[in-house]
């Protein structure tokens, strides 16, 4: 329909003025022409300087400065310090576990999330339509549940008295799992984390790595199947050679987003853990800022955590040109 | 070499046993399948089960998969207790607003990045790829002193207010919604554009009335992604919205029902269910869309 829009148009429009009215215009549009996209980039350029590139700017500028509650209501002088903020840091025993458990955090939460994803695809192919459909709405569910809620969800099944598992554990003679506390001990709660992680986003992994064994030709798997070959054996040497590219973008995202986490921590463990064992860079840089009132060193914990993940993207950037992909 | 020979002249039986063996094989995979389907929606079922039980089965410690009282007691609790439905709106309005100025904002942007030649357009585009990969969540501290001085100019749009969290998305959205409509601005043939200019109709007027109505397939599914980043954000509307309780949005709210000593987790359940309604019925109407969407965005 749209399509016949300017038809439409050419027919109405009566045959003798229309020269008259273009040749101006033409001349017009010679000299707009060359700033024409400078009005329809302007709107977005400008959102995108004042709320992205200003405020990283100041996320850079606030970590050069000694800035806490007393800079902010002005009652203390404003002083730069240099690097002191990251001397702090770098000299803190707390943020090197602070960064240690964002790693091993954010690589459990990775490595669980693409063996799900990529596994529950290939298997998705040897399933009928119906069961397919069915396992896809499901996780399609699963992905579209918001992190907070998803959060409330998992702690209240894994709550120490009213929570399901629990009591279907102590039901099945594990006694000591009746008031079992999920969240006191540091490295369970972080597994409860990513388990509400590895849940809410494989499915992102399966649906897009299925739809690339989808779009390998048939004759490929076929041929391979005649041939003699297993399917681990096809699934190595065959589909994941042709997969190459979408596992790439699939886990360099994922990557990116486990690093990233801020709800799901923040809500299971009511604010990074007893004690803050349960920290991640994010909290961390949450609680120095506000919680702590200082927001110099949470600027300082922000440039961190970008460079990092600029890092990644840029190695995620040269793997991609590597592997033929054109900007 | 051998194997092609042995198969070709039996050709016939092999493919049959295959199949044959697919399908009784397909019995297993298929139960084994649903089990994964049923554990995936597990959280979901039980998260809709908690909300409609009753108060008293749950804190009585009831954990029977099905509940044969089912009772919105805990749905009124929260809405009238609680000024749930307040906070829904919020959420509401501001994911609308989002969707809106952000998607026309990266349209129009998009537009420009596609359809016209220009020196800086590379440089552009490589910038706003970067800007998509920004972990917004380390800006929390320098925006909020931002909207905190924009509130001493326009208190709209300061901290407290619904604007500080309409503005802050859509500048988060608009980088990956232009990387996303870039691809279905580019498919549009570029005669269909010489046709309607030969026709007089001017540049802003084609944009208007036949760019826009073609991508639409890319606009439904950039619509989803920033309505859906909106509509879970917690951080920010846990930063911003500090003092003015009127003006929290539900993630903000939810976590309010949240007690040291007794979570009142049929409120909890509840107020969840209520939130993922709405994400969840976008998310399955658009999902063929976003699928076609997600393929243009990898290609373009």
């Amino acid at each position: 329909m749209a399509l016949q829009v300017p038809v439409a148009t050419a027919s109405t429009s009566p045959a003798p003025v229309r020269p008259a009215q273009s040749r101006p215009k033409k001349k017009g549009r010679g000299w707009a022409g060359r700033l024409e996209h400078w009005l329809y980039l302007a709107p977005a350029l400008i959102v995108l300087i004042a709320l992205l590139g200003y405020p990283l700017y100041q996320l850079i500028n606030m970590s050069l400065y000694d800035y806490r509650q007393a800079q902010v209501s002005g009652n203390a002088p404003l002083n730069f310090t240099g690097l002191e903020n990251y001397r702090i840091l770098v000299s803190d025993p707390e943020f090197w576990t602070v960064l240690g458990n964002t790693v091993i955090f954010a690589t459990a939460c990775v490595v669980f999330t693409l063996l799900v994803g990529g596994a529950l695809a290939v298997f998705a192919t040897r399933l009928r339509p119906w069961v397919r459909t069915t396992l896809f709405a499901v996780s399609l569910g699963a992905w579209a549940t918001p992190a907070v809620t998803g959060s409330a969800v998992w702690l209240f099944l894994f709550d120490s008295t009213q929570g399901l598992v629990n009591k279907v554990l102590a039901g099945i003679g594990l006694s000591g799992f009746s008031d079992f506390s999920w969240t006191y001990d540091k490295w369970t709660a972080f597994g409860l984390v990513a388990s509400e992680v590895v849940w809410c986003s494989f499915p992102f992994v399966m649906v897009t790595v299925y739809a690339g064994i989808q779009a390998i030709p048939t004759e490929v798997v076929e041929a391979a199947r005649l041939d003699g070959a297993s399917m681990p054996r096809i699934f190595t040497n065959i589909m994941l050679p042709m997969l190459r590219p979408i596992v790439m973008i699939v886990t360099i995202q994922s990557i990116i987003w486990n690093f990233k986490i801020f709800s799901q921590i923040y809500i299971m463990t009511n604010g990074g853990g007893i004690a803050g064992q349960n920290m991640v860079l994010n909290v961390y840089s949450y609680q120095q800022a506000f919680a702590a009132s200082l927001y110099g060193l949470g600027s300082a914990l922000g440039v961190i955590m970008t460079v990092l993940l600029m890092v990644i993207t840029v190695v995620y950037l040269r793997l991609l040109k590597r592997s033929g992909e054109v900007l | 070499m051998t194997t092609l020979k042995v198969s070709q002249p039996g050709s016939v039986t092999p493919r049959r046993r295959a199949k044959e063996k697919k399908s009784r094989k397909g019995w297993g995979s298929n139960a084994v399948g649903l089990l994964i389907a049923a554990f995936v929606a597990f959280p979901l079922y039980w998260m809709l089960l908690s909300a409609l039980k009753p108060k008293t089965a749950l804190d009585a410690g009831d954990s029977t998969p099905w509940t044969l009282t089912p009772s919105f007691d805990s749905f009124a609790r929260v809405l009238s207790v609680n000024n749930f439905g307040q906070y829904f709106l919020n959420s509401v309005i501001v994911a609308l607003s989002v969707v809106v100025l952000s998607t026309v904002l990266a349209f129009l942007a998009a537009v420009a990045l596609t359809r016209y030649n220009f020196k800086m357009r590379t440089k552009l585009l490589i910038i706003i790829l970067v800007a998509q990969m920004v972990p917004i969540e380390a800006l929390t501290i320098p925006l909020f002193f931002l909207f905190k001085g924009f509130g001493e100019a326009i208190p709209a749009v300061g901290l407290n207010h619904l604007g500080s969290l309409i503005l802050v998305h859509v500048g988060f959205s608009i980088p990956f919604a232009i990387w996303m409509l870039r691809g279905f601005v580019a498919a549009v043939p570029i005669e269909l554009e010489e046709a309607a200019k030969l026709d007089g109709a001017s540049s802003f007027k084609f944009v208007r009335s036949v760019l826009f109505p073609l991508v639409a397939p890319g606009v439904v599914a950039c619509s989803v992604f920033s309505f859906i980043s909106t509509w879970n954000d917690f951080l920010f509307a846990k930063t911003f919205i500090i003092s003015a309780q009127e003006n929290s949005t539900m993630p903000m709210a939810l976590l309010s029902f949240f007690k040291p000593d007794q979570n009142d987790w049929g409120a909890i359940m509840a107020g969840s269910v209520i939130m993922t309604i709405p994400v969840l019925i976008f998310f399955i109407a658009v999902q063929r869309k976003l699928v076609s969407g997600l393929a243009g965005a990898v290609k373009g």
